[in-house]
């Protein structure tokens, strides 16, 4: 596929990607986990894997994003991001009020990053 | 001797709710904070679908067919480069291995109740970070019938915050300045590490967070591609090993 086949063609090649490629391994989740139950030991296994592994994804898109992100400073990602996970300890686990205080600090440092680089 | 871990509470709503009212309930995820980060960063996604040459109609089947932000992100940055089918395919599939965990650990909230078997694998299409993160956090709390109709409502509660996002973006991706979509693309990841705080509930939940956030990076040089699954079954394993020894 490239990014001028249309019509019915591209959409076909799009389910048929979604369906050979990506839900199989939640197919195989639900077939693994159907027989499991929430006291089971290794069921509290698998949750904890599970959040490292989201951790995991977290970094990454901090360290190494993708699309416009990639065009950001490192430093001011990781310091959005202690902003925001810091404003959010200290506002009272509060989501939302952890969630703005982090990307307004990143938007506002993007903002006046070019300002400081350029030396003016 | 594992730590007891504290029993959530039920929300008042529960007490008297059929699975109708448990399926609008959960559908209410759009209007939350879960919704609101889904639609924002789904707009980076529609704005670089039309970047790379995708119709809306494309971008918009990309999105609900594979449901999973990442993989959407990387099947049309592949595409939009000339990459083949294969290769696209391919990345595509290494980022959804991290599913079968996540899809493991819901699956004993999602059948308790009464449900037919391809109910569950129909749940399992709608199981994608932010979703995995909702359900892990309100599931525990309800009655066992209620689970999979709640889930099923949080899973199109997104998928149309997704669909919202996309179009908005597809549209405006010309109009809002890169300040702005770069911003909205960081909620991601802020939104995901929170609310994996949030949903901790005793020390050892912390540690897990703490060795996926140090071994996933460390693995990224090691080991791309699998360095989502590295990192959650090492640092997982070590987290659990440690809840179990207590104290």
């Amino acid at each position: 596929m490239t990014a001028t086949t249309t019509g019915l063609a591209s959409y076909l090649i799009i389910i048929g990607v979604a369906l050979l490629a990506h839900e199989p391994w939640r197919w195989l989740g639900a077939y693994l986990g159907h027989t499991l139950s929430p006291d089971d030991e290794i069921f509290l296994w698998v949750r904890a894997v599970s959040t490292a592994l989201v951790a995991g994804l977290v970094m990454r898109l901090v360290l190494y994003p993708a699309g416009v992100l990639e065009a950001s400073p490192l430093a001011m990602r990781l310091a959005g991001f202690a902003i925001g996970v810091g404003g959010y300890f200290a506002l009272g686990r509060n989501l939302l009020l952890g969630i703005l205080v982090g990307c307004i600090a990143f938007g506002a440092g993007l903002g006046i990053w070019p300002i400081i680089t350029s030396g003016v | 001797m594992n730590n007891p871990t504290p029993t959530p509470q039920v929300p008042p709503w529960a007490a008297e709710a059929n699975c109708k009212t448990a399926f609008v309930r959960g559908m209410r995820v759009a209007f939350r904070v879960p919704g609101a980060v889904l639609f924002a960063t789904s707009i980076g996604y529609g704005a670089l679908a039309r970047d790379g040459g995708f119709e809306l109609a494309q971008a918009l089947l990309i999105a609900s067919m594979i449901y999973a932000l990442p993989a959407q992100v990387i099947f049309v940055d592949q595409v939009a480069r000339g990459a083949g089918l294969v290769t696209a395919a391919f990345l595509v599939t290494l980022t959804a291995i991290r599913f079968v965990p996540m899809t493991v650990s819901l699956m004993p909230y999602l059948r308790t109740g009464p449900r037919r078997t391809w109910q569950l694998f129909a749940a399992s299409h709608f199981i994608a970070v932010t979703t995995w993160i909702e359900a892990s956090r309100a599931l525990p709390a309800l009655p066992s019938d209620l689970r999979l109709p709640h889930f099923f409502g949080i899973g199109i509660g997104i998928l149309f915050c997704a669909i919202a996002g996309t179009t908005a973006g597809f549209h405006a991706s010309a109009l809002v300045p890169e300040v702005i979509s770069a911003t909205l693309l960081f909620m991601t990841p802020l939104y995901f590490i929170l609310s994996l705080c949030g949903a901790a509930r005793v020390r050892s939940d912390y540690l897990a967070i703490l060795l996926g956030c140090m071994l996933g990076p460390l693995f990224y040089q090691i080991t791309p591609g699998f360095d989502l699954l590295a990192a959650g079954l090492i640092g997982g394993t070590i987290a659990h090993l440690v809840r179990r020894r207590g104290p």
